[in-house]
């Protein structure tokens, strides 16, 4: 194990969570004018209903399945009774599925993207970065799921990339679990990275809200004329 | 008895050219950014017409306002809020930007640059969506005068509401039609769909006076007030991705000033006076069952401001006696409840609008003189609005949810007015037969008039300051306009500017084709 590796699996993802945790407190306190979903559904709307929700659903799933993958040990799974075969099974075939839902969703959203004039003049550079990268990550996330584990031998990564990043946040990541990771593994980690140090600055801080609070707020909103919230009804 | 004030507005169409300078002074003040290049927080349309944006009143398609449930409860029509979020991706009932209009600028710099030749050069119109050359082929006024009528006003819900025989016989040919024109600014709702809509509780009803603001700050731009709102007032900037609407100019009404589309109207058929209602009555009133009650019920929830009882009320909720004592004053109120002259657009779409109506007169009086009649003599025209149903219809589709009884009411009373006025100015004669028919008194007919045509600049406008007694501290709080900060309106992309000096407010002049990019 080199140098590079540790910084590689060891500092990378540090450096990516600070610019996260402190360029999303920065923006949040001077930026929450700049801070929505720039949607452009006016402009456009034939394809963004097909492709939006492909995409945003499909991306729950997705997530979802990074959360079960990833923080959640292979043993505590075992000691559910879930077996290998049928939580291998699970991973593949869902993740393929909403991997691909994700994946058609976004081809739509991009394509539109760049056919529609008036969405395109829309796209700020932030926003070419940022897609850019997006397009890589989940290509590289398809490649793991259908390349490696659906078609090709199968790659066991709760046993080392799963156990590397949560150990990330016991503050102790063991890099040498990542050196033997298959190279798609390896870049999906490290685009994930750049990815997660690249949000606080696009528009995907839109994604912190979501407004589950409408489900009981009340239907009118009063407010005093000095700004603070007041009471409401209904 | 709760009782809170709202600044509310009448407006007179009988006296509408249709001229359009409150449209454009609006634009001029609040809308001519980037981004707002298609948003017109005041427009003025011709009826019958689809409207912009295109056929917005058909609730049917939009799904705008509030119904009743089986229950009989209040729900958005939209749907309840599961489905709202369930549908944050994509909204099923936004409005696109060609149901309102591709809005466009000219390439001027032809006019400069273009080589000395033996013509003249010309400009050709550019999207300023995609800079590109566009044919112009709507707009917001696209309708102006019956413009196009033939081919779209057939397409006019407010027809397909009217009864059958009368909606059989109106015609978009020539000499047989009518029209009248019809501004429009946000209502200002008491029970807003828009408000209600939105996801991130962004927009908001003052508590004091009532105006309904989008809070720029916290919109995150999920975009279903727009379609919420029954009116379509609710507009996306899609340069800032974030909603705007009319503002019921409120830095002037602060300050006892009228907007300034009422300001500049030279109609001068804007009034803007409070109204005292009873917040405790509003959700009642909003969802009475019998389609008939609905005006009645909204006229009810206002308090009369001379009722000590409602005084008591209003000075326990720290209303200022200023504000009181405007009330008493308000022309709105004179209008809308003790003359009911003035009804609200489209009550059915339970908001409680709080922009009303004078119905117009003229219609039936160029009936008259059509049929060859004087319509000057009160019972010729009596007579008209019985029997000419085709005006009196088509107003009651959009004022009192088909009730042609109200509406033929209001112009005969509006008539009488005249035909009292016509006959004291003439020979000083009292026409008390047009006092019987009305049911009203010499001072209040005298009263009718002055208000709606003298129509003085103090009694028109009756707008009491906002208290700054608490300015200082609110000074502490925040001085800047939210509109200044970095990624305020003319620039987006907050992080590209964030800092860099002052906020520029460009005329919207796209660059060349293909370029890409937000400037």
């Amino acid at each position: 194990m080199t140098a590079f590796d540790i910084a590689l699996w060891g500092i990378v993802p540090y450096i990516a969570l600070t610019v996260f945790v402190v360029g999303h407190i920065w923006r949040w306190r001077v930026d929450q004018f700049g801070w929505t979903t720039h949607t452009t559904q006016l402009l456009e709307n034939r394809w963004l209903r097909l492709g939006s929700p492909l995409f945003h659903f499909g991306l729950l799933a997705v997530i979802a399945g990074h959360v079960l993958g990833l923080l959640v040990p292979a043993s505590w799974t075992h000691a559910l009774g879930v077996s290998e075969a049928v939580y291998h099974a699970l991973a593949v075939w869902g993740g393929a599925l909403a991997g691909l839902a994700m994946m058609a969703g976004l081809a739509l959203l991009l394509a539109r993207r760049l056919i529609n004039g008036r969405v395109r003049r829309t796209t700020s550079s932030m926003d070419k970065a940022m897609f850019t990268v997006l397009v890589v990550l989940v290509v590289l996330g398809m490649v793991q799921t259908v390349g490696v584990n659906l078609l090709g031998g199968g790659y066991d990564y709760r046993e080392t990339v799963a156990v590397w990043f949560r150990g990330i946040f016991y503050l102790q990541p063991d890099a040498s679990l990542m050196v033997g990771a298959p190279l798609a593994y390896q870049l999906h980690a490290l685009v994930a990275w750049i990815f997660i140090g690249m949000w606080p600055f696009t528009r995907l801080v839109h994604a912190w809200s979501v407004p589950i609070a409408y489900l009981w707020r009340p239907y009118l909103v009063y407010r005093k004329r000095s700004g603070t919230p007041a009471g409401a009804r209904r | 008895m709760r009782p809170m004030a709202q600044v509310a507005m009448v407006m007179n169409l009988d006296k509408c050219i249709g001229c359009h300078t409150c449209s454009v002074t609006c634009k001029q003040t609040w809308t001519n950014r980037d981004g707002t290049e298609y948003v017109w927080f005041n427009n003025v349309e011709t009826k019958p017409g689809i409207g912009y944006p295109k056929g917005y009143e058909d609730q049917r398609h939009w799904r705008g306002g509030w119904v009743l449930d089986r229950r009989g409860r209040l729900k958005l029509r939209s749907g309840g809020r599961v489905k709202r979020l369930l549908s944050l991706f994509a909204n099923p009932t936004l409005p696109s930007i060609d149901d309102y209009y591709e809005p466009i600028t000219y390439d001027y710099d032809t006019l400069i640059n273009a080589p000395a030749g033996p013509y003249t050069p010309t400009i050709r119109p550019k999207s300023a969506l995609t800079g590109n050359d566009t044919a112009i082929t709507w707009g917001a006024n696209w309708e102006d005068d019956l413009g196009g009528a033939a081919e779209n006003a057939g397409g006019d819900v407010n027809i397909a509401a009217m009864p059958a025989e009368a909606a059989e016989r109106v015609r978009f040919s020539f000499e047989q039609t009518f029209m009248f024109h019809l501004p429009r600014i946000c209502e200002h709702c008491l029970n807003p769909a828009c408000v209600a809509a939105c996801p991130s509780g962004a927009m908001y009803k003052r508590e004091e006076d009532g105006i309904v603001l989008v809070d720029q700050d916290r919109c995150r731009g999920w975009r279903m007030c727009v379609s919420a709102c029954p009116y379509k007032k609710v507009y996306l900037n899609h340069h800032t991705g974030k909603a705007e609407k009319c503002t019921f100019c409120f830095p002037r009404i602060e300050s006892g000033q009228p907007t300034v589309c009422a300001e500049t109207c030279v109609g001068r058929l804007r009034y803007i006076g409070l109204v005292l209602y009873d917040a405790d009555a509003v959700e009642a009133a909003a969802s009475v069952t019998d389609p008939g009650q609905l005006l009645e019920a909204q006229r009810g929830i206002f308090l009369d401001p001379e009722d000590p009882a409602v005084i008591h009320a209003a000075r326990a909720a720290d209303i200022p006696e200023d504000w009181i004592a405007a009330a008493q004053r308000s022309p709105v109120y004179q209008l809308a409840v003790r003359d009911r002259v003035a009804l609200p657009l489209h009550p059915e779409y339970r908001t409680l609008p709080m922009v009303w109506y004078i119905p117009p007169l003229s219609p039936v009086l160029d009936a008259v003189s059509d049929a060859e009649g004087d319509n000057t003599d009160p019972d010729q025209v009596f007579h008209a609005i019985r029997d000419l149903r085709i005006p009196v219809e088509y107003l009651a589709s959009l004022f009192t949810n088909g009730d042609a009884e109200v509406v033929a009411g209001v112009l005969m009373k509006l008539s009488a007015m005249r035909g009292y006025m016509r006959a004291r100015t003439l020979d000083g004669s009292v026409a008390n037969e047009l006092l019987d028919a009305t049911g009203m008194t010499a001072d209040e007919m005298e009263r009718l008039y002055r208000l709606l045509a003298i129509a003085p600049y103090e009694e028109r406008y009756v707008i009491p300051a906002a208290h700054h007694e608490d300015g200082a501290r609110l000074a502490g709080l925040d001085t800047g306009c939210s509109l200044d900060r970095p990624g305020g309106p003319g620039m987006s992309g907050a992080l590209e500017a964030a800092g860099k000096g002052p906020v520029d407010l460009p005329m919207p002049i796209p660059p060349p084709a293909r370029s890409g990019g937000r400037r």
